[in-house]
Parts: C-alpha cells; structure tokens; sequence
C-alpha cells in the first residue's frame, strides 16, 4: 500500500499528470462533459413526463416499473452492446454507447421523483388553486412544479451522483476519462495513475453529490427555515410516502 | 477494434456457440450466484447490527448513514481500482465482495431503519407492557412488523448488486459479466448479449424470489386487500423507496 501511494505521489509530480491528452484535467473535463450531456437529455426526456404524468394523475404503475426495470439493466452491458452498432452506423467509439447508458440510468430517479412531488401535491391545493381560476397549465406552472420542486432537485441529484460514478465505466469502452487510468492500472505495476483517477473521481462524485445539496438549499430556503408562514409550509411539505425516498441520496 | 463486428452479416446472436458454452455459462451462473449473495448476506448482518444500534441510540444514525452514503457515492471503478492497489485484496473475490457489500449498506440500513421506526407505538407499548424485555421485543415484535420495508431494501440491494456483478468482472470475478467483457475483447457480440440477458433475468428471478419470500414469512398480511396493504406499508412499496438509490448503481 504504501509502495502504490508513493507511486501515486510521484505520478502527482510529475509534468504527464497535468497536462496533455492523457492529463488530469483533459480526464476530468471529459468526464464533467459527458455526465452534462446525459444529464441534460435525461432531465429532458424525464422531467416533462413526469410533470405529464403526475399533473393528470395517472401512471403510478409506470413510475414504478421504469424504476425497477432501470435498475436490474447494467449499464456496463448496455454500453458493450451498443458499442458495435455505434461503430457500424458511424457514431464512433465510447461517446455515444456512454451517453445512451448514462441516459438510462438517469432517466428512472427523475422520472419517479418529479411524478412523485407533482402526484402529491395536496388535494386542496389543487383546488384552491383551481377556485382561484387556474387552469392546465398555469396550474402546473405555478402550483404543481413549484411544489414539486424539492424532490425534483432530489431526482436531479441521485442521477447526477450516479452518471458522475457510472461514466466511469465509459473507459472500457474506449471513451477516455477518468475511468482511463483505472482499467489500464488494473494489469499494470505502476499503481499512481490509477490511484489518482479513482480519488479524482471519487472527489468528483461526492462534489457532484455536495453541489446539488447546496442547490436544494438555495431553491427550497423554506425546507431549512421551517414553520415561517403557513402556506409555504403547507406547499412544501413533501407527499409522506416520498419522504423516505428523499432521505435515501 | 477488427472487423468481425462491423462485419453486417455478422448474427446479433450466434446459437452454436451458446450451445457449444452451456457448461461454462452454467458456472458463471453459480459464480454470480454466489458472489450476489455472499454480498447480500454479509451486507445485509452489518446494515442489521447497524440499524438496531441507530435505532437504539438515535444520534448515530445521522453519521452513520452518512459514512453509507459517502461509500455509496465513491464510483465502482474507483473502488476496485483502490483495493487492487492493497495487497491483502488484490484482483479477485476479496476485493469484489468488500466493494459490493459496501454497495448494499445504504439501501438496507435506510430500509431496516424506516422499517423499524414504522412500528407503531401503541404495539411498542404493548408488547412493553405485557412484559417484553427491549432486545427480546425487537426480536419478537418489532422486526417481523418491520419485515415489508426490509424485504423492499433487500429487492433493491440484490437486484443492483447483481447488476454490478457484471462489473466485477474486471477484478476476475464476475460470473455473467465476465461474458460481457469477453465479448468486449474479441468483438464478438453473442457473449454481451447473453451475459445481458441472463443478468437481467437473474435480477429479476431474485426479485421474484424475495416477493414470495415475503409472503411466507408475513402471513398476516395476506387476506387484506391490496388497496389496504399499499397505504399499510408506505415504506416498503416500491415507489417510496425506488427514488432512493434507482437505477442500476455500476
């Protein structure tokens, strides 16, 4: 152990750790790349179905499929399978396979979590609302989403802290990024690169997790600042069975 | 990467050689098998003695399920590639089961947690005052009440941790996903399909398994209907706890 960190330190000062294809930072930006990328199109596909969904009140049965159909699908096996398609219809190697298994593995939590928040808005503030003289979508513009909103951030930062840990895999299928270093570390003696990629990424992912918990505070001041006016606190008070799924980031 | 996958005429799935690797696909099932649940088993001891001390003491569980959840975040690779670099794990069992169990803690503790706090407090205080001690009412009373929201942590935790089975594979051992990466290698796509598919449905037959698993072991659960049974145990449906840790966690 010591032998590998000493390894590590020398890798750390040396001048291919920092600059060139090969570097940290190209690493870590290529990383940082292809998890916003995915992020992006997921929350795309799966933040408007869920407020859909969610708004006419239908398709628990679906929010709770596509979660566990997501999660017994390996991304790894998803990533190898494409891998060959994407290289016979021009798409190249690594990106893309990555992408699309990041999308996947993205898509269930924000799905679920947005259905969830817009599902349990309370009855009575529907109504109110609706008694107000809101219809569709402004409904949905200024009472469902707004009240949905802190387990939508919830959804948003399970998947991130995910697609953050899971692009690593797009190393073993070519796409170079922090992962790169750990799978050629794997066989190799020299353990320094690959211990600095898997703390890299590590940090990576638990700033990920760090910085979506700083915007859940930021958003949703109400949820720290309990009790301060009824209204908000009624509006932000999450549906109950959602709780437990809020909790477990 | 050579021709042969690129090469059009090239079947998605070539069944000869399926046929011809029926005892080997055999035992990489045992191996996933195994390696599933010794990860279960193991994980699920620690996040049991876990949860009866956050309950017991209720103080540790924020920094318990903290430590959890920072384990939790910490990309599969990343940790394969740190116990590789320790001597005592190296490439191999050792090092896939201490990074699978370290998977399935936070999703079992939260899960038993939650499931334990549901009890209500009345039957707490009855049991109490018929004449229970703490430990043995736990035991009697409070874990079986608690059984729905345990079983639902159990899905989740076996059904990701087979999933991450196929990761596995690069420290040498990784029953279906070892399939996957031969395929990888050779650009052969007969493996990664087969590896896929009987992964997912391994996940899925341990899904089922639980299902009945709970059924036995909660008879009184029964003859209610399921309308009442899903506003029972909020908890353990799998909508509450999905959002949780969802999504296949490689």
């Amino acid at each position: 152990m010591t032998e590998s960190l000493r390894q590590m330190w020398d890798y750390l000062s040396s001048d291919g750790a920092w600059s060139g294809r090969n570097g940290l930072p190209s690493l870590t930006w290529a990383h940082i790349r292809i998890s916003v990328v995915a992020m992006l199109i997921a929350s795309l596909v799966a933040v408007p179905a869920g407020v859909l969904l969610g708004h006419v009140r239908r398709g628990a049965l679906a929010a709770v499929s596509i979660v566990n159909i997501g999660r017994a699908i390996p991304s790894f096996a998803i990533m190898a399978l494409l891998l060959p398609f994407s290289l016979r219809y021009g798409f190249g190697l690594g990106f893309w396979p990555t992408v699309v298994a990041l999308v996947l593995l993205a898509i269930p939590p924000i799905f679920t979590n947005t259905y969830t928040g817009v599902r349990g808005v309370p009855d009575e503030a529907v109504e109110a609302a609706r008694g107000m003289g809101m219809r569709g979508g402004e409904l949905v513009r200024k009472v469902e989403v707004p009240v949905a909103v802190p387990l939508i951030i919830t959804g948003l930062r399970v998947s991130a802290v995910q697609v953050v840990a899971t692009a690593t895999l797009g190393a073993l299928v070519a796409y170079r990024n922090l992962g790169t270093p750990i799978v050629t570390g794997f066989t190799s003696p020299d353990k320094g690169p690959l211990l600095a990629g898997a703390l890299a990424v590590s940090l990576l992912a638990l700033l990920t997790d760090g910085l979506f918990a700083l915007a859940e505070r930021r958003l949703v001041p109400w949820r720290s600042a309990a009790g301060r006016t009824a209204d908000t606190g009624v509006a932000a008070e999450p549906p109950a069975p959602a709780e437990p799924a809020a909790l477990a980031t | 990467m050579t021709a042969a996958l690129l090469a059009a005429d090239e079947p998605l799935v070539r069944w000869d050689w399926v046929g011809d690797h029926t005892d080997e696909i055999t035992e990489l099932f045992w191996e996933h098998v195994t390696l599933t649940v010794v990860a279960v088993g193991i994980g699920f001891a620690i996040s049991m003695v876990l949860a009866l001390v956050a309950t017991r003491w209720r103080w540790t569980y924020e920094p318990l399920a903290g430590f959890c959840s920072v384990l939790y975040a910490i990309p599969s690779l990343a940790l394969f590639g740190i116990l590789v670099a320790i001597p005592f794990f190296g490439l191999g069992f050792r090092t896939a089961e201490v990074a699978l169990v370290g998977y399935t803690l936070l999703i079992l503790l939260r899960n038993i947690v939650a499931g334990l706090d549901g009890v209500p407090p009345e039957v707490r205080e009855a049991a109490d005052g018929m004449g229970y001690e703490p430990w043995r009412r736990v035991l009697r009373v409070d874990l079986p009440l608690a059984t729905p929201a345990i079983v639902a942590g159990l899905r989740i935790a076996t059904v990701t941790t087979v999933g991450l089975v196929t990761v596995t594979a690069l420290v040498g051992e990784g029953g279906f996903g070892d399939l996957i990466n031969d395929g990888l290698s050779r650009d052969f796509s007969t493996p990664i399909v087969v590896g896929t598919v009987l992964s997912v449905a391994l996940a899925i037959a341990f899904d089922l398994l639980f299902v009945v698993i709970e059924r036995l072991l909660t008879p009184w659960t029964r003859d209610r209907t399921p309308r009442e049974r899903s506003s029972g145990d909020v908890v353990a449906s799998p909508l509450a706890s999905a959002p949780a840790p969802a999504g296949g966690r490689l």
